[in-house]
């Protein structure tokens, strides 16, 4: 009777752990069904993570369509590990492979990018000059890192004069380590912000403070040192609860918090950073400084009528697309997916994995005259490193709810070594997979 | 839709080890047949020899942690996170032993085979 009543408790807590991790990272969204045939053209224009998972996921679930891809980038960026790279724990071929190596068998890559979006003629043209047409269209181009728009920044100065910027690429990620490695000898003044418009991973301006502290207590310098976040606004994260256990880590670790500066000018010489505040311009002094661009919609995509018109999303060009099903509003055969879509949350590799099957389904309906209940709840996450060994798994969705995958198993707010061994070794093999169309 | 998938594991992987996933996979199918083929021959757990590889065991779950920790960059403070993390530290220690064990059992046995006289006359 015991022994009974302890065997179906453990196979409850079992089934409970099975359903847990259906929620989250390691589970696979979407089900096999079987193929649709169709003739239908569908075009996929960018093949980051959100392109590559589209098209090997539309290949699972049609049978004769053609799929193409357009992107002129070669190299693949699992951007993801750049964090990891800039903190000097892997080199910087780790986070680069090769494009080609995800196009599933069934679609097609044109190396070109698109130079304009063309939806009332269903089409889109590119800058070699191909005219392609499509009966559907998936836009996932991610963002654009808008170094300009800070004056006197550029990417040719990061990796010089204590200026890091983990986001420009594998190569600025490991520039940045080298600076701040050389930071951790000198000491001096830290300092990092991040930009007032959206972006792609939020944690990771947070994260780099971090690993800058944990660099410097292991080299013996936090003594000489005093690091510095600048926020945005009067938060520290978008996410509420998330925030208030960002302060309390900052206050532990000693990072001084001043809020509402919008970095505006930098000058490598004098190694001034300029913001703008309520109370005016102030300036910051840094040794070191991980300069993280205001991010808009990529050209194309933000003067393209693709873009939101008015509202909050507007200003960067964001694509207009229902927060749910990812469908365009006012074009129904175009989908947006990834960093590029104008949703409130949702800009990590980690949504593009509950993104890119919700909006797969939409267009397979409207292939097959049907309709889908797939619904995209915002999930974001971010493994927020607190210091190298450990992390927060902190995962929500559009309302600011956290949505962990192990509920009452890996705690969300909690600095811990399984989310660090999570981020370290498992999180690229399931991005991989996510390419391939299999998680 | 949303339901467990173990392939979603299987795939994880297969991914995380790349082309190590195979030789892995062979060598523990073959490992467990060599103990199968040990255990019948010698008709039954050799006791003595149990215990050797059981004290070899318990250093290789001391393996299975520091290499865990070598290949995500940590430091012994790191495991004490949480319960979580005790957890997953003593369930890395369990897997390391019992595998190291296994290995170690039938090397053992291997290495004993020419002179079976002498290790039968430890047998109880
Ligand atoms: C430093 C850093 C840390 C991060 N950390 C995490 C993390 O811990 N967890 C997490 O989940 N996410 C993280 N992310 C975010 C994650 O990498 C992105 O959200 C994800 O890559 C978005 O995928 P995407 O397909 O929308 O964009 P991308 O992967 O950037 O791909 C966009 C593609 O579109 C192409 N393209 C652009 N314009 C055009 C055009 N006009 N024509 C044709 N092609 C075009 C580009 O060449 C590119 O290949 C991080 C990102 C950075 C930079």
């Amino acid at each position: 009777m015991a022994s009974k009543s302890i065997n179906s408790l453990s196979r409850r807590s079992l089934l409970s752990l099975g359903a847990a991790a259906t929620a989250g990272i390691l589970s696979r969204p979407a089900s096999a069904q079987a193929r649709l045939a169709t003739k239908a053209r569908i075009v996929i224009v960018g093949a980051g993570a959100a392109g590559l998972a589209s098209a090997s996921r539309l290949v699972q679930r049609l049978d004769g369509a053609a799929i193409t891809l357009i992107d002129a980038r070669k190299a693949h960026f699992y951007q993801p590990g750049f964090t990891l790279v800039a903190a000097g724990l892997k080199p910087k071929d780790y986070a680069i492979s090769q494009t080609r190596d995800y196009i599933p068998a069934g679609a097609t890559l044109i190396e070109d990018s698109v130079a304009a979006f063309e939806p009332e003629q269903n089409r889109v043209k590119t800058t070699g000059g191909q005219t392609i047409p499509y009966d559907f269209l998936i836009v996932a181009t991610g963002l654009q890192l808008d170094y300009g728009a800070i004056s006197g920044m550029e990417t040719g100065l990061i990796g010089k004069n204590g200026i890091g910027s983990v986001y420009a690429g594998p190569e600025a990620a490991e520039a940045t380590w080298r600076e701040m490695a050389r930071f951790t000898d000198t000491g001096g003044v830290g300092l990092f912000h991040r930009p007032d418009t959206e972006m792609k991973c939020a944690g990771a301006p947070l994260k780099y403070a971090f690993i800058t502290d944990d660099r410097l207590r292991r080299a013996g310098t936090r003594g000489k040192t005093e690091l510095i976040y600048a926020a945005q606004n009067k938060a520290l994260f978008s996410v509420p609860i998330v925030s208030e256990k960002v302060r309390m880590l900052f206050q532990d670790r000693n990072v001084r918090m001043v809020h509402d500066h919008v970095m505006t000018a930098i000058d490598p010489g004098r190694k001034i950073a300029t913001f703008r505040t309520p109370a005016g311009s102030q300036e910051i002094r840094y040794d070191f400084v991980n300069v993280i661009p205001p991010m808009r919609a990529p050209k194309a995509v933000r003067e393209s009528a693709l873009a939101w018109q008015t509202g909050a999303f507007a200003a960067d060009g964001w694509m207009e697309v229902d927060m749910k099903t990812l469908r365009h509003k006012r074009f129904p055969n175009v989908f947006g997916v990834g960093d590029v879509a104008g949703v409130p949350k949702g800009k990590t590799a980690a949504s593009v994995k509950w993104q890119v099957p919700v909006a797969v389904d939409h267009l397979v309906a409207s292939l097959s005259g049907g309709t889908s209940s797939e619904a995209y709840n915002g999930y974001t996450s971010c493994p927020l490193i607190t210091r190298i060994g450990r992390a927060m798994l902190v995962e929500f969705d559009y309302e600011n709810n956290l949505t962990p995958s192990f509920p009452g198993i890996i705690a969300p707010l909690e600095e811990l070594w399984i989310s660090w061994v999570m981020k370290e070794i498992a999180l690229k093999p399931t991005y991989l997979a996510m390419l391939r169309g299999q998680a | 839709m949303k339901q467990l998938d173990p392939m979603v594991f299987v795939v994880v992987f297969q991914e995380m080890l790349g082309p190590l996933f195979w030789p892995l996979i062979a060598f523990i199918l073959v490992g467990a047949l060599a103990l199968l083929v040990v255990l019948i021959r010698d008709g039954g757990v050799h006791s003595r020899r149990l215990i050797r590889a059981e004290l070899i065991g318990l250093l290789g779950g001391f393996a299975a942690v520091a290499l865990m920790m070598w290949v995500t960059a940590s430091s012994p403070g790191d495991l004490l996170g949480g319960p979580i993390d005790w957890l997953l530290t003593i369930a890395i220690w369990v897997a390391g032993v019992i595998g190291a064990t296994m290995v170690a059992y039938v090397g053992l046995s291997l290495i004993v085979r020419d002179n079976s006289d002498h290790s039968r006359a430890f047998r109880r």
